[in-house]
């Protein structure tokens, strides 16, 4: 509850700014309306509202569900969920300057989150500089994780349980991008800070990057530091599609403490690609993303914890109806399917030489209907098969998932 | 009659309310005798409620240093060395080491009895010391154990023949142990010269479950309780890192865990093999039936179990000597191990079966084969079985 009115509190005095800050300069931030848009443009691509005379732009996104979910013959029975509530604000602080902000309550109160606040300086478009709270641009969805625009209920396990999306850290970088006839090409580059030792120690009993974002100091400090550097390059011709390469890595250890050297320097470093296209006619949408991690684990360690990950998505949205429905005009409905693969623990038992598991496969098919670009209601069935680390028969857990996620 | 409107809302709704319904979606539970885990029939609802928050404490809490891990370790958690409740891979097996004889462990001043391989980052794990003598122990199943752990002192004294005075070659004794002072007596526990049988662990050296539990918190993981309260590390007493509650809750849990459930009873085949079993005396070591004394949990109270093994100890012969003991064990005596949920195994192992005390043998057929000592006879006569009635105890001891 606390947090709650601290996070409210804290909205409400972004709308009181007005009284010190010259309201001419305030107005909605300046987007780029081309239609060729990258993964990396997801954070301005969102509906702003401007409110009356306000001096910012403010928008936001809900999502609900109900699901109901079996695993190996055991269900909770029916479960209703706020996901998220997720508020933006931004504003345009100067000509080439802008800010915005993202701040999530997820599962009602029980977490809240500011996933983005951050200030931009527009130099050229090839050269900005941004600084404060920001997304590091690992894979796609990292950056492009709002509910409305994806047709399932659940956030794809490669990003949200082996990548930590979303995975925001203090700090700062330069990104650009140049349009060149029918392609765009952009860049991303920042320093933040970064992982702490609990990727490699908690209680999931596996490496586990998603951890680290328990770690809320990492907005104060750096665990170690030592920083996070995040890269990202992504390339989209209007008739093909998009492809991002991104990089992310850093120390994650803290090898010394008050002038103490305690260990070596060991590293994280994160790999990942990303794609999308709208194919043919049909308009399939086609979307995925896979990622590969390699962590630095003290060989005198339990193998418990992989040395190596990797896992990803694919989606492909089928619109198969597009016209009036229940008045909605230009409603559509969309046939889905999104395969999902992670292995924790890329490797081989040093005592038997046989292939540690600890590996999901995900199917999910997928119903969704869209009233109106800002709008979805979900319809999705889960199937997953999960082996634990020694390979024993899979847990299958599955079920449905109904749900809506909209824009406001 | 009616709008497209209403038909698709109807149909809309009809079919969410066929979803929600439907349980046929669902992945169905596994066969009850196919799986390991799960509690004894008849539990109260009381007794449900500990059994459930010994499951969660058992299989679900993960230590890591900041919740008291190690410094030196061998596992996380509980269910790491015992997947589904059943037995161990390689990967845990532990390895014991410093007692060569029936005297002492010369080596506990360096760490003995229990090598904690692993340590967490910043720290270095253990190593066998030189000159001491070793063994692997590949983790047992937890089945059944409040069954095996209620037979009373008098019905094993009874199968042992220390002294084969029957003249079978079969001479199965207890392991006299020591007792820690926080194990509570059994009803009728018999003892001699202080000491009193051990029946858990591959050299029966341990008393009940909750020596067992309090010494795997602390030897398998380095997580102190008020039970063992000497950390593996420094050797000294420190804070408990664990609750007395669910330490209980832990010991509650193994004790109302299942029995394993015989499958394929009726296959011809299956009962040939039961016969055969018999007939070269392997039922001599590998007791099929016992029975619990009286407890307070009235599922386990006075029941009749086949676990097929008699807790004594037995030599094994020179193959199965690793020079290392407890109590007062030889080195080359091992607890018969029970049989019960061998058919399961590869299922807790990954698929493949580790069998023996190390894990050395990869097949049943293989594990037989090893046995030598007192077991010599019944290998042997194993042998000379042709090969219908090799399949036929295979598969019998498939079966449980």
């Amino acid at each position: 509850m606390k947090k709650f009115t601290c996070s409210v509190f804290l909205l409400i005095s972004c709308f009181c700014g007005s009284a010190q800050i010259d309201p001419v300069l305030l107005r909605d931030p300046s987007r780029d309306t081309n239609s060729l848009q990258l993964n990396m443009d997801a954070v301005y691509s969102r509906p702003f509202n401007k409110v009356g005379k306000l001096p910012v732009a403010v928008g936001g996104y809900v999502e609900a569900n109900y699901q109901y979910l079996g695993q190996d013959g055991i269900t909770e029975g029916h479960q209703f969920q706020m996901r998220r509530l997720t508020l933006f604000v931004s504003s345009a602080i100067g000509k080439r300057i802008k800010f915005l902000s993202e701040i999530e309550f997820e599962d009602g109160t029980k977490e809240i989150n500011i996933e983005f606040a951050s200030v931009d300086f527009e130099f050229s478009p090839l050269l900005n500089l941004r600084g404060g709270v920001v997304m590091n641009p690992i894979g796609a969805f990292n950056q492009n994780h709002d509910g409305p625009k994806w047709e399932f209920v659940d956030r794809p396990i490669s990003a949200t349980q082996m990548l930590p999306a979303t995975w925001s850290n203090v700090g700062f970088g330069l990104f650009g991008k140049k349009y060149n006839k029918g392609w765009v090409y952009g860049y991303e580059l920042y320093l933040t800070n970064g992982f702490d030792e609990s990727i490699i120690s908690n209680s999931e009993n596996k490496t586990f990057l998603p951890a680290a974002k328990k770690n809320a100091d990492r907005f104060e400090e750096s665990f170690n530091g030592s920083p996070l550097l995040t890269a990202k390059v992504a390339l989209k011709n209007n008739k093909i599609g998009e492809i991002g390469l991104s990089y992310m890595g850093g120390v994650y250890n803290k090898f010394e403490d008050d002038g103490f050297k305690l260990d070596k320097k060991r590293r994280v470093n994160v790999f990942a690609v990303d794609f999308n296209s709208t194919i043919g006619a049909a308009k399939t949408f086609v979307n995925g993303e896979w990622a590969w991690i390699g962590i630095d684990i003290p060989d005198t360690y339990t193998e418990q914890f992989g040395r190596k990950q990797q896992g990803g998505f694919l989606d492909i949205v089928q619109p198969v109806l597009k016209r009036t429905m229940f008045g909605f005009e230009n409603a559509v409905l969309n046939a889905a399917v999104r395969l999902e693969y992670v292995d924790w623990n890329k490797g081989r038992f040093q005592s038997t030489g046989g292939n540690i598991s600890e590996e999901i496969v995900s199917v999910v098919p997928a119903i969704s209907w869209r009233p109106n670009p800002q709008t979805v209601l979900r319809l999705n069935y889960r199937y997953n098969w999960q082996t634990d680390l020694l390979g024993n028969p899979p847990s299958k857990l599955a079920g449905i998932q109904i749900g809506f996620s909209t824009y406001f | 009659m009616f709008s497209k409107t209403f038909k698709a809302t109807a149909g809309v709704v009809l079919m969410f309310a066929c979803l929600i319904s439907c349980r046929k979606l669902l992945p169905d539970a596994p066969a009850d005798d196919s799986i390991l885990d799960g509690p004894v029939d008849g539990l109260t609802a009381s007794e449900k409620i500990i059994f459930l928050r010994g499951d969660v404490a058992f299989n679900d809490e993960i230590f890591s240093s900041g919740t008291g891990l190690g410094p030196m370790f061998v596992a996380s958690s509980c269910g790491t060395c015992h997947a589904g409740d059943g037995k161990g891979h390689p990967f845990t097996t532990l390895t014991r080491f410093g007692q060569s004889d029936t005297i002492s462990n010369k080596f506990l001043h360096l760490g003995a009895p229990q090598l904690q391989g692993r340590a967490v980052p910043g720290f270095q794990p253990e190593a066998i010391p030189a000159g001491a003598s070793f063994s692997k122990f590949t983790p047992p199943a937890n089945t059944g154990l409040g069954f095996l752990e209620l037979v009373p002192d008098a019905d094993l004294l009874a199968l042992s023949d220390e002294f084969d005075a029957d003249g079978d070659g079969i001479s199965g004794r207890p392991n006299w142990i020591n007792v820690p002072v926080y194990c509570q007596f059994r009803n009728a526990t018999v003892e001699k010269n202080n000491r009193y049988i051990g029946r858990f662990g591959k050299k029966a050296a341990v008393y009940d479950l909750l020596q067992q539990t309090a010494n795997a918190y602390n030897q398998d993981m380095g997580v102190n309780s008020s039970y063992e309260v000497f950390d593996t590390y420094n050797g000294l007493e420190i804070d408990p890192e664990v609750s007395n509650q669910t330490v209980l809750d832990v010991v509650f849990y193994l004790k109302t865990l299942k029995a394993p459930i015989q499958r394929n009873t009726s296959d011809p085949e299956v009962k040939a093999g039961a016969a055969i079993f018999n007939r070269i005396s392997c039922g001599k070591c590998h007791t099929p039936q016992m029975k619990t004394g009286f407890s307070p949990i009235s599922a386990l109270s006075e029941k009749t179990f086949f676990p097929y093994t008699d807790l004594l100890l037995h030599d094994m012969g020179p193959a199965l000597n690793d020079g290392y003991t407890e109590g007062t064990a030889l080195p080359a005596e091992w607890r018969t191990p029970p049989l019960w949920g061998l058919g399961l195994s590869k299922n807790s192992q990954g698929g493949q079966v580790f069998l023996m005390h190390d894990g050395r043998a990869r097949s049943i057929e293989a594990a037989i084969n090893m046995h030598g000592g007192e077991a010599t006879k019944s290998r042997e006569s194993f042998q000379q079985l042709n090969a219908q009635e090799k399949s036929s105890i295979l598969k019998f001891l498939e079966s449980l």
